[in-house]
């Protein structure tokens, strides 16, 4: 028989090992934090953000037409990945169990695991050959196609705890069922829906595989849809892969920028389903 | 109609429609399983009828049958009629929407909307088009007020309805149902979730209540059914055992599942 100081002490050092656990789990986003200030820092200034890249051999220059770029392309993404992906989700959590609904939901999560390499040959062979040039819309496509799957999820998921109650509230009350879904059921959700819509964006807004045969980056300042365009991840890829110190200097500022403002996305998130619970009510 | 309307109540609305319930030979399926058996019953109206019975005897099936609140889960099936004021609410011809604007429910827990309490109170008037502030602010006070609600609100009533008490919160889901006009007022066992004082101020409510609509009350606790309704209908295993005045339900019952269910032999 264990004794009562056995059993405190297995008691103690398990609590101890599961706060160590929680902390190795942080662990490398503070690494990544850390190593990317320490090396890319040195090279960020007010001119990375407003100068365009510099020739070999100079020092100097920014990624202004990459930081623009990738504004871009998640603007097509979200342009084309939040319609369908809300509407998808609304019509998932409408009419859960339909069959046609728990197909699209076992193709979503299929689709949510599929490397994004090959929704990157995808929208190539799509958006891409038949066109005949790399551009940026079919960059925004690939990465708008891989939004859809999120945030289809997401919206299900936040519209599900909405309670029946509610639902049945308004339509005791002579709602419509459309308005019902839209004005109480989708309102209510509204801020969960923002912030799975904010996390679909920084998941993509770092993505590299799927632009690779689709933005394909750009060296010039292009903001035309219809041209290859210069995208943050691309542009570390790119420099990262070269010979020169500068370049590689230039990489790692970028990467964090890059990390930046996916950090920020998420905090917006953050801050946005708090506001859920502390909002004042009309 | 109107005649009979004026003569049992002296509302101030007498244009209004009874609010007759009448359900003949009425059946009702969850895919297989048959919740409702050849239910017929005459609900009086302008008077409190509560439906009692141990749970899953069919009394809720019933009760949203009236305003067809089950249509939304798949695999539901009827029989039979269920009229209101002689009108099949079942007919294809049958407005919904309408149906359920004159025909207000009340939950057992309640859910007022996560609005302003104003807000809640409007929220029906509203979508029958009515936008303008004053008709608002005139409907909202006086539905307020009917809930018994006005006189602790109105200094308030900007504030969100999820901060008052839950006997307060069920008065606003009340009010939110009157602001409807309804004829007839569902409450699925509305104060099964309250405390002793607030069940008393919802029981004085129906009471105040019935001058105005038909009042269907599901109940679990046989000394409301007693002192706050007119009529009582005893539901067991899906079917209508006995419907009757309430002094002779729990006085003398005539068939012996009610008196057993009543001196709590079973349920």
């Amino acid at each position: 028989m264990k004794t009562r100081l056995a059993r405190h002490w297995i008691s103690g050092s398990m609590i101890g090992l599961t706060y160590l656990a929680a902390v190795l789990a942080t662990l490398p986003l503070l690494l990544i934090l850390a190593h990317l200030i320490r090396k890319g820092a040195a090279s960020l200034s007010l001119s990375f953000f407003t100068h365009m890249p510099g020739p070999v051999g100079e020092t100097g220059g920014g990624m202004a037409n990459a930081i623009v770029g990738t504004l871009i392309l998640i603007s097509i993404a979200c342009a084309i990945g939040l319609p369908i992906g809300i509407g998808a989700g609304i019509y998932l959590s409408e009419k859960r169990s339909m069959p046609l609904a728990q197909s699209v939901r076992f193709l979503s999560d299929v689709l949510n695991g599929l490397p994004s390499i090959v929704m990157g040959i995808f929208a190539w062979t799509l958006l891409v050959r038949p066109v005949g040039h790399f551009s940026a819309l079919a960059g925004g496509g690939a990465l708008g196609a891989m939004m859809i799957p999120l945030v289809t999820r997401t919206t299900e998921e936040m519209l599900r705890v909405v309670p029946t109650s509610l639902r049945e509230a308004a339509l005791a009350l002579g709602y419509p069922r459309w308005r019902t879904s839209l004005s109480v059921v989708v309102r209510t959700a509204l801020a969960g829906i923002a912030t799975g819509a904010l996390v679909a964006v920084a998941r993509i807004a770092g993505e590299t595989a799927p632009l690779l045969f689709t933005a394909l980056g750009n060296q010039f300042w292009s903001t035309s849809l219809r041209e290859p365009i210069a995208a943050l991840p691309l542009q570390i890829f790119a420099y990262a892969i070269s010979a020169y110190d500068e370049w590689h200097a230039q990489a790692w500022a970028g990467a964090l920028v890059l990390i930046s403002i996916v950090l920020v996305i998420s905090l917006a998130a953050r801050v946005v389903t708090r506001s859920k619970f502390g909002a004042p009510v009309d | 109609m109107t005649s009979v309307a004026a003569a049992q109540a002296p509302a101030p609305d007498i244009t209004r429609q009874l609010g007759a319930i009448e359900a003949r030979d009425f059946s009702f399926w969850y895919e297989k399983k048959q919740a409702l058996k050849n239910i017929s019953i005459a609900v009086p109206p302008r008077a409190v009828t509560a439906l009692i019975g141990p749970s899953g005897c069919g009394k809720s099936t019933f009760l949203r049958s009236i305003n067809r609140l089950n249509d939304l889960i798949p695999g539901i099936r009827h029989e039979g009629r269920m009229s209101l004021d002689g009108q099949n609410i079942f007919e294809k011809s049958m407005d919904v929407v309408a149906l359920r604007q004159r025909v207000g429910m009340v939950f057992q827990r309640w859910n007022p909307f996560p609005k302003s309490i104003y807000e809640n109170v409007a929220y029906g008037p509203r979508i029958n088009g009515i936008d303008s502030q004053v008709s608002l602010d005139e409907i909202v006070e006086r539905s307020l007020r009917r809930a018994a609600l006005w006189e602790e609100v109105k200094d308030r009533l900007r504030t969100s309805a999820l901060g008052l008490s839950g006997g307060q919160q069920q008065r606003v889901c009340i009010a939110r149902a009157l602001a409807n006009q309804p004829e007839v007022l569902l409450l699925d066992e509305p104060a099964s979730a309250l405390d002793p004082s607030s069940t008393q101020k919802i029981e004085e409510l129906v009471y105040e209540l019935k001058q105005e609509l038909t009042i269907i009350i599901v109940t679990h606790n046989l000394q409301q059914a007693a002192r706050a309704s007119d009529h009582t209908a005893f539901f067991f295993l899906g079917e209508l055992v006995e419907f009757g005045p309430t002094d002779q339900i729990f006085t003398r019952p005539r068939e012996e599942r009610t008196e057993a269910y009543i001196t709590g032999r079973f349920g």
